[in-house]
């Protein structure tokens, strides 16, 4: 492969809620049996990408865990390798990642130790499959500086919370907005570019000199009269996860067929860690309707539309709606759950009540599993 | 120099005939079990919880599907800088080529490779029984007894022993006789085929064996070594073990899988059951489906009904279809609107829609009454079944067959289908 990746997993975003106080975004689990980062990584992979690093920050304790082993990518190689930067305090920075540029600066030992002549960098918050090569010979074939992969939003999506870009007719990008108050464009950035590696250092050793310390704002932006930034559009699946709706959406959609098909059967594979669980047990009272089920599960109740995610108990006379039951939760008997997402290792009580109105709602309740 | 303590030689070579179509082109040791695992797993995963880190994987048989299952042990944690899982096929010598002949001819024909290890002990097991043991408590009985051969032995019902080889043992364990499935059982401790022999004894007594045809270690060696007034003593078991060589045996143990709270219980933390996952998404379950008393494996949906069943990754049942008491292993498609009863269904088959199996008289196979039995339906794998035929009990399909194979659409019985050749 021509290219090396660099994953910004690096992010929080209050629009997370109660979840990000647990983990990065990249980290949150996803479609039952994923996290969020297993599809930039599973990219990476197919798309023969043998040297990939992995930028992160924030709480990325259970992030690490998941990639405490780079096997299940297929990139422990000889050549190549999975790499994760956490901001170190070294002789000349003592910073955290200021930003994704700063974030690239402080390793921009990894740029200059390569030899791929380009750049992939993706961010570990968005789901979809892509094989990176096809971006690639856009980009050569446009003489490019920097490609852009957009995606446009169907009408009535928002788009403020995402890049937004205008192009002109080759494709070169005129327009370019973070996060505007209002949008004039419903094509957005998906926040993977592509770019030659030494023209990257350069752009990033730059902003660093000037104290610019934003991929988008400093360079994306900033740089756009001047270099030749063009959009490569996306048609298939695209989602990020970052806000407590979208994620619940997100998941939501796996209960689709043409979803599920496309992501879990259709070639090339998604990976992720292997957790060595046991099947999904459905005991007597089980009753499940449109759901997924994940491994290491038991069920003894009833879940609708729901996503019940690896390792999770379900009591007797249990009824789940519409809600996302994270990993190894234990919900006690009669208890119901409706339009919620439940967070990771917890206890629900016996005979608790969890309704969601008109917003998904959070359930943490923190328990200690062997005392109630 | 390479040190370890304790080796284990893994059997897995048998065809397992009593397993008929299942095992056509698999070893028995590879057959699914349990939704996601084979066999094999079982054993592995023992040795690794047990702190065994290098196991020989003797193979003979079909070992395809067994060899890409094991590759470098990755699942097992058995890919080791030194030890880890070797898969262990016969090989050409300059003099004296031979198959592997009998369990202790396998071992012997690698003494070169237990050699390599200087181990203390060596661990004989083999690859077709569903059990949990910790072999390092097993070892630690053996030192404290000074054995020369430990034999693992479980109590069983008196009425049942006549189908087991059965020791005979003072009150400190030390085995006494040796009766091989005796009409008048004096004890009901039968041996479970899983030894510790100190290594001087083994290498000893497979080198003074070594021209005996079917060398045999219920047969021949651990009679051998008896007879030299050995020390030989029997580690009684009590947990759960099933040796699950005919399709009755295969079959009920898969269904105590899924009561309640199961006597061979997969969801304890401790002493995991590992295996080679290829298939990760979750089961979707739809709308119209109805599950109750099941397991289910990973990337599985299920449209129809599902009742007291064991379901493999990757299989799709079809809206409408009512699958009742059966096994069914990964990758196999049941169509719509069909009825299947009490069945073994093999990987990657195709069942077309309407297909109705386990009807009828429960009449005996008129081929091999004695493998296809219990009132199963048994189909092999890759095998292809055409839409809106009815197939009776105690009957085996193996083979990708249509229309014209199932005159006015039935196959009665007791019979046995087998397209062989065309298979892949």
């Amino acid at each position: 492969m021509r290219a090396v990746g660099i994953i910004l997993a690096g992010g929080n975003n209050n629009r997370m809620r109660e979840l990000s106080n647990k983990r990065a975004i990249a980290a949150m689990p996803v479609a039952g049996s994923y996290r969020s980062i297993d599809f930039a990584l599973s990219n990476m992979s197919n798309s023969h990408i043998q040297k990939v690093a992995v930028l992160t920050q924030y709480n990325s304790r259970s992030l690490h865990e998941h990639l405490s082993s780079s096997k299940w990518w297929d990139f422990g190689r000889k050549q190549g390798g999975l790499f994760t930067f956490t901001p170190t305090i070294t002789a000349d920075n003592s910073f955290w990642y200021r930003g994704t540029a700063d974030a690239i600066y402080q390793n921009l030992d990894f740029l200059k130790k390569s030899h791929e002549p380009y750049v992939v960098i993706a961010s570990g918050d968005c789901i979809y499959k892509m094989d990176y090569n096809k971006v690639l010979e856009y980009h050569i074939s446009k003489k490019a500086d920097i490609t852009v992969v957009y995606k446009e939003l169907p009408p009535g999506e928002d788009a403020t919370r995402f890049g937004t870009l205008k192009m002109d007719d080759d494709g070169r990008i005129q327009e370019f907005e973070e996060k505007p108050m209002v949008a004039t464009s419903n094509n957005i950035s998906t926040g993977i570019y592509v770019i030659r590696r030494r023209q990257l250092i350069e752009l990033i050793e730059k902003s660093a000199t000037e104290e610019r310390h934003d991929f988008v704002k400093d360079i994306l932006i900033r740089y756009k009269g001047l270099k030749r930034i063009y959009g490569y559009r996306m048609d298939s699946y695209w989602s990020n996860i970052s806000t407590v709706e979208s994620y619940y959406k997100t998941n939501m959609d796996f209960l689709k067929k043409d979803v599920r098909d496309y992501f879990f059967k259709q070639y090339p594979d998604v990976y992720s860690k292997i957790d060595d669980l046991p099947p999904a047990k459905y005991n007597p009272g089980a009753n499940v309707k449109n759901s997924l089920i994940s491994s290491g599960c038991i069920i003894n109740g009833t879940v609708e539309n729901s996503i019940i995610f690896k390792k999770s108990f379900i009591g007797n006379n249990c009824v789940i709606k519409n809600s996302i039951i994270l990993n190894d939760v234990y919900i006690g008997d009669n208890t119901c759950i409706e339009n919620c997402i439940v967070e990771s290792r917890d206890t629900i009580r016996a005979n608790s009540c969890y309704k969601g109105e008109e917003d998904i709602r959070i359930v943490v309740e923190k328990n200690d599993r062997y005392i109630i | 120099m390479i040190k370890k303590e304790m080796i284990a030689m893994l059997l897995a070579g048998g065809q397992g005939s009593r397993l008929g179509v299942l095992t056509s082109k698999v070893a028995k040791p590879a057959v699914a079990f349990g939704g996601k695992y084979r066999i094999i797993d079982f054993p592995l995963s023992n040795c690794i919880n047990s702190g065994v880190d290098t196991v020989g994987v003797l193979t003979q048989y079909q070992p395809l599907r067994l060899n890409s299952h094991i590759g470098i042990g990755i699942p097992w944690d058995l890919d080791r800088n030194i030890g880890g899982v070797s898969v262990l096929p016969p090989y050409e010598k300059s003099a004296n080529s031979e198959w592997y002949s009998g369990t202790a001819n396998a071992i012997y024909q690698n003494l070169e490779y237990m050699e390599s290890y200087n181990p203390d002990y060596v661990l004989i097991l083999s690859g077709d029984h569903i059990y949990k043991m910790d072999y390092e408590v097993m070892l630690d009985y053996h030192k404290a007894n000074q054995a020369d051969v430990t034999i693992a032995a479980m109590p069983v019902p008196i009425e049942e022993a006549s189908r087991f080889g059965i020791v005979i043992t003072d009150d400190d364990g030390r085995i006494q006789e040796f009766e091989e499935k005796p009409e008048h059982p004096r004890s009901n401790l039968a041996s479970m085929g899983i030894y510790i022999f100190s290594w001087p004894v083994l290498k000893e007594a497979l080198i003074a064996n070594a021209h005996v045809p079917g060398c045999d270690f219920g047969k021949h060696v651990i009679p051998y070594c008896h007879e030299k007034k050995q020390r030989l003593f029997a580690y009684e078991y009590n947990g759960y073990w099933k040796d699950v060589g005919t399709l009755g045996s295969y079959w009920e143990a898969n269904m105590e899988l899924i009561d309640i709270i199961p006597e061979f219980n997969l969801y304890e933390e401790f002493w995991k059951i590992y295996t080679k996952s290829e298939i990760i998404p979750p089961q979707y379950i739809s709308e119209d489906a109805v599950i109750d008393r099941s397991i289910i494996g990973e990337g599985t949906d299920v449209y129809g009904e599902v009742h007291n069943s064991v379901i493999g990754c990757g299989v799709t049942i079809g809206k409408g279809t009512i699958v009742r008491d059966s096994i069914i292993m990964q990758n196999t498609t049941i169509g719509e609107n069909c009825v299947i009863d009490k069945s073994i269904i093999a990987e990657k088959v195709t069942v077309g829609d309407g297909v109705v199996l386990g009807i009828g008289e429960d009449i005996p196979n008129k081929e091999k009454p004695n493998i296809y039995s219990f009132g199963l339906v048994t189909i092999g794998d890759n095998t292809v079944i055409p839409p809106n035929v009815k197939i009776g009990k105690n009957t085996a399909i193996w083979g990708k067959t249509n229309a014209q194979d199932y005159p006015e659409g039935v196959l009665g019985s007791g019979e046995t289908l087998i397209k062989a050749g065309d298979v892949l």
